[in-house]
C-alpha cells in the first residue's frame, strides 16, 4: 500500500459502485442506483427464485426412488402427541406378522428425546431405529434417509431377499410442522384420537390437506366422549375431498383389518370400517 | 417451530449464493411466503434474526411477499381467493376446492453489498 495516499495497488475507489470490463474500461453506473456517490457502499441485486424447501424435496425423491429400487412401501404417520401412533404400531405389526408371515417390516421412529418409543416396536417384533430430532419439531428426508441405510430392511433388500417390504415412519408427535416435510414415502396418514376434538382438521387444515388417510383411533372410548364421528369426517372432507377415513381401536382390534388392507392391498377381510 | 429448519435453509440458499455471486453481506433479503405456505412470516422474521448473527444476514432487511391463496372451485367454474384450506368457496359455500395458489416458499432475490 502507498504510504503517502493509503492507496493499494488493487483498489483505489474502494467500495465504488464499478466495474471494470475486458477493455480496461471503469462503469460508475452498474450498481441499482445507477450511479456512484463516494462513501455509500454499492449494492446489487442477486436473483435467487429458490424453493425454500427445495433441498428437502430433492432428498426426498432420492428416498422415493430409492424405497421403491428395494420395493419398499412407505407410510408416514403423523399426528398430535398421544394419539396413539405407536400403540396403533405395535398392535399392526403384531397382527401382519400373522396375517403376512414373512413381510419385512421397519419402522423409524422420530422424537425429541428417548428411544421408549423404539423398544416398544422392536418388543412387538419388527426392527425399528430412533431418530432423536432434539429440539427440531419434525423428521426431514434426510432424517429417514441416514435411518433407512442402517435399518435391516435395506440390507435385506440389498441381498435380493425379498420383493416386497412395508417401512412405517413414525413423525413427531406434531399436528403441524410435519405436514411440511415430504420424506420420500407413498403416502401421508393422519391419527386422530377420539379424546381429541373433531374440529381438529379444521384447526389443523394443512396436515389433513396433506394425508391420503385419517385414521380415527381409539374408537372403543367413543361412548363416553363427545366426538362426533360425522363432523369430524365433514370436516376432514372439507379440507381435502379425497381424503380416506377409517375408524380403529388399536388396543380392542376394531377397524384393524380394514387398516392392514389399507396397507397391504390383497384377499379382502371383514371387519374394517372403511367409511 | 419449523420456521427455524426454514430459516436454516434459507440461510443455507444465501450462503452458496454468496459462494457463487461472491459477497459477503445482504443488505435485503427478499422472500415469498404464500398464504397456503403452513408459514408464519412473524415466526420466520424471529427465526431468521436469531440465526443470522455471524453470518452474512447478519443486518440484513427481510421483506417478506406473501401471496394470497387461491383455489379453483368446480361448481363456479372459477378461481377464488381463501386464506385457509379450511375455507368453503365465498361464492358459493362448496368445499370442492382445489388448491391453485399461495403455496408459494421460495427466496426471490437479495440486496447484496459490494464491499
Amino acid at each position: 500500500m502507498c504510504v503517502v495516499c493509503g492507496c493499494s495497488t488493487t483498489s483505489v475507489a474502494n467500495g465504488a459502485a464499478r466495474s471494470e470490463d475486458p477493455g480496461g474500461v471503469l462503469h460508475y453506473g452498474t450498481g441499482l442506483a445507477r450511479m456512484s456517490v463516494p462513501g455509500i457502499t454499492p449494492t446489487r441485486a442477486v436473483q435467487i427464485e429458490a424453493d425454500i424447501l427445495g433441498e428437502n424435496n430433492r432428498l426426498a425423491r432420492r428416498n422415493r426412488a430409492h424405497f421403491v429400487a428395494h420395493g419398499v412401501t412407505a407410510f408416514n404417520l403423523m399426528s398430535s402427541p398421544g394419539s396413539g401412533k405407536t400403540t396403533l404400531l405395535c398392535a399392526s405389526i403384531e397382527a401382519l406378522r400373522v396375517r403376512r408371515p414373512g413381510l419385512p417390516l421397519a419402522v423409524i421412529e422420530g422424537d425429541q428425546q428417548t428411544s421408549v418409543d423404539a423398544q416398544r416396536i422392536r418388543a412387538a417384533g419388527a426392527d425399528a431405529i430412533q431418530v432423536n430430532t432434539g429440539r427440531g419439531c419434525h423428521l426431514d428426508a434426510q432424517m429417514v434417509a441416514d435411518a433407512f441405510a442402517r435399518l435391516d430392511l435395506h440390507a435385506t433388500a440389498h441381498q435380493g431377499a425379498s420383493a416386497d417390504a412395508l417401512l412405517f415412519i413414525e413423525n413427531v408427535g406434531n399436528l403441524v410442522c410435519p405436514a411440511m416435510w415430504d420424506l420420500g414415502e407413498a403416502a401421508k396418514v393422519v391419527v386422530l384420537s377420539v379424546t381429541e376434538g373433531d374440529d381438529k382438521p379444521l384447526k389443523y387444515p394443512d396436515m389433513f390437506a396433506a394425508a391420503a388417510l385419517m385414521v380415527i383411533n381409539k374408537v372403543d372410548l367413543l361412548p363416553h366422549v363427545s366426538f362426533d364421528v360425522a363432523r369430524c369426517v365433514a370436516h376432514a372432507r372439507r379440507v381435502n375431498p379425497e381424503i380416506d377415513v377409517l375408524l380403529v381401536s388399536a388396543t380392542r382390534g376394531d377397524g384393524m383389518a380394514g387398516w392392514l388392507d389399507w396397507l397391504v392391498p390383497g384377499p379382502a377381510v371383514s371387519g374394517g370400517a372403511r367409511l | 417451530m419449523h420456521e427455524l429448519s426454514l430459516a436454516a435453509g434459507i440461510l443455507q440458499i444465501v450462503e452458496q449464493a454468496a459462494a457463487r455471486e461472491n459477497f459477503r453481506r445482504v443488505s435485503l433479503l427478499h422472500l415469498e411466503a404464500g398464504a397456503l405456505a403452513g408459514v408464519e412470516p412473524q415466526a420466520l422474521r424471529f427465526a431468521l434474526s436469531a440465526l443470522a448473527p455471524g453470518t452474512c444476514l447478519e443486518g440484513a432487511e427481510i421483506a417478506i411477499a406473501e401471496p394470497c391463496g387461491t383455489a379453483w372451485c368446480g361448481r363456479c367454474a372459477a378461481d377464488v381467493a381463501i386464506s385457509s384450506r379450511a375455507e368453503p368457496c365465498p361464492r358459493c359455500g362448496g368445499n370442492r376446492l382445489r388448491t391453485t395458489g399461495g403455496t408459494e416458499l421460495r427466496v426471490l432475490d437479495l440486496v447484496v453489498f459490494d464491499d
